[in-house]
């Protein structure tokens, strides 16, 4: 495990709206009636966990990611700065240098190696994780602000916060954003175990090729959960089994199961095929977290 | 005057390229001397992220009075290039770099 007892779960899909919300949250809380879970909602740019739960005491904090701030008053104009910058988010126009704020990746090279000292670092707003406290189960959800276009320095910033925590619960489930771009990589980045939920469709299948050739390339451990099982075909199925890739849960095709989620309830405890999986998955959870440990 | 087009080769006959900054040449037309000059940019092909800026500072640094590309600068660089005061005409894609002077000539192009 990476530190001391804390098993880290990724809930993640190379398909989007293959039901990572779904498992995530009922898994929480289904989770949460035995012990103390974190749920933390790292689709920074549509979080959406929180509307399942309904917390009173909520925490929120901004975040922040350093920019450049060029002093032209110290600046001689050498043009080192827009050398550096990989994403040409420092350019020099005339006698200005301009930091465009949203294509900085935050990599300090132009402020460490100017040799004027003249972009030193600032910073600046791109996000907030709000942090509220339910029975059993904390849930952190991070939420990028209107018109900022990158991810992952906030899913580092929310990473960092869970970190920094005084109590930490046990099993942390990362429902993560869906695809396989850096913002994937960076919201799997620490976990222990990531889950790649899937559908049995010929669309489940390709996303969950490419999902699973990310997990390879970056050496994460995973398994897959069919979710609406009992649509579509059995590709899915054989392919796993061929590749020998653990199918650690089913969750059957239901059209209540649909209507509940899309009234933001937790179906688990009204939807026996469900609380069935959540059960199966809990306890390859268990294996799993003795296996690490 | 110096109009500068983005174009998918060297000479006249050459195609406008759409793109702003990842077009394949930026070529140089000087009025005055006649002189026709392409500048390479294909470069930018290695670079994933900020292909406007780039071109916004080239741009800068070439300082053309007049551009002529198809589909435009993108935000980013329109906020960039603002301060230039350089007249920009878009919609110029499918024609050549000839057609294209010709018609700015008969004041034709969309200007930006």
């Amino acid at each position: 495990m990476t530190n001391s007892g804390i098993f880290k779960l990724a809930i993640a899909s190379g398909k989007g709206g293959t039901g990572k919300t779904l498992l995530s949250t009922n898994l929480a809380d289904y989770l949460a009636r035995k012990q103390a879970v974190l749920l933390a909602d790292l689709d920074v740019e549509e979080p959406n966990d929180a509307l399942f739960f309904h917390a009173e005491n909520k925490v929120i904090t901004p975040q922040y990611k350093m920019i450049p701030d060029w002093q032209s008053d110290r600046c001689t104009l050498c043009g080192d700065c827009t050398r550096q910058c990989k994403f040409h988010a420092v350019i020099r126009l005339g006698e200005f240098i301009t930091v465009f704020n949203e294509l900085c990746h935050s990599c300090y090279a132009c402020s460490d190696l100017c040799p004027e000292q003249a972009l030193p670092m600032k910073p600046y707003r791109m996000g907030e994780t709000r942090h509220q406290i339910l029975n059993g189960l904390q849930l952190i959800e991070s939420r990028l602000d209107v018109g900022q276009e990158q991810a992952v320095p906030l899913i580092h910033a929310t990473q960092k916060y869970i970190c920094e925590l005084e109590s930490k619960p046990a099993i942390q489930i990362l429902d993560c954003p869906p695809g396989t771009s850096c913002p994937v990589v960076a919201a799997v980045d620490g976990a222990d175990l990531v889950l790649l939920v899937t559908e049995p469709t010929p669309f489940g299948l390709n996303d969950l090729k490419l999902a699973v050739e990310t997990m390879r390339q970056i050496d994460k451990a995973f398994a897959v959960v069919i979710n609406r099982q009992g649509m579509g075909d059995d590709a899915v199925e054989n392919w796993c089994k061929s590749e020998n890739i653990t199918v650690a849960a089913r969750i059957p095709y239901d059209r209540q199961l649909a209507e509940q989620y899309a009234a933001a309830k937790l179906a688990w405890c009204d939807n026996t095929a469900l609380e069935e999986a959540l059960e199966e998955l809990a306890l390859f959870i268990q294996q799993k977290q003795v296996q690490y440990a | 005057m110096r109009i500068a087009f983005t174009s998918v080769g060297t000479n006249w006959d050459a195609q406008i390229d759409p793109r702003f900054g990842r077009t394949a040449f930026l070529v140089l037309f000087n009025e005055e001397t006649a002189q026709l000059e392409a500048v390479d940019n294909s470069g930018v092909q290695a670079d994933a992220h900020g292909a406007g800026t780039a071109m916004a500072q080239r741009i800068y640094e070439l300082h053309p009075d007049v551009l002529i590309t198809g589909n435009g600068p993108g935000d980013t660089a329109s906020k960039a290039l603002k301060n230039l005061h350089m007249r920009i005409y878009v919609e110029a894609h499918n024609m050549s770099l000839k057609e294209a002077y010709e018609k700015y000539k008969k004041q034709e192009l969309t200007a930006l």
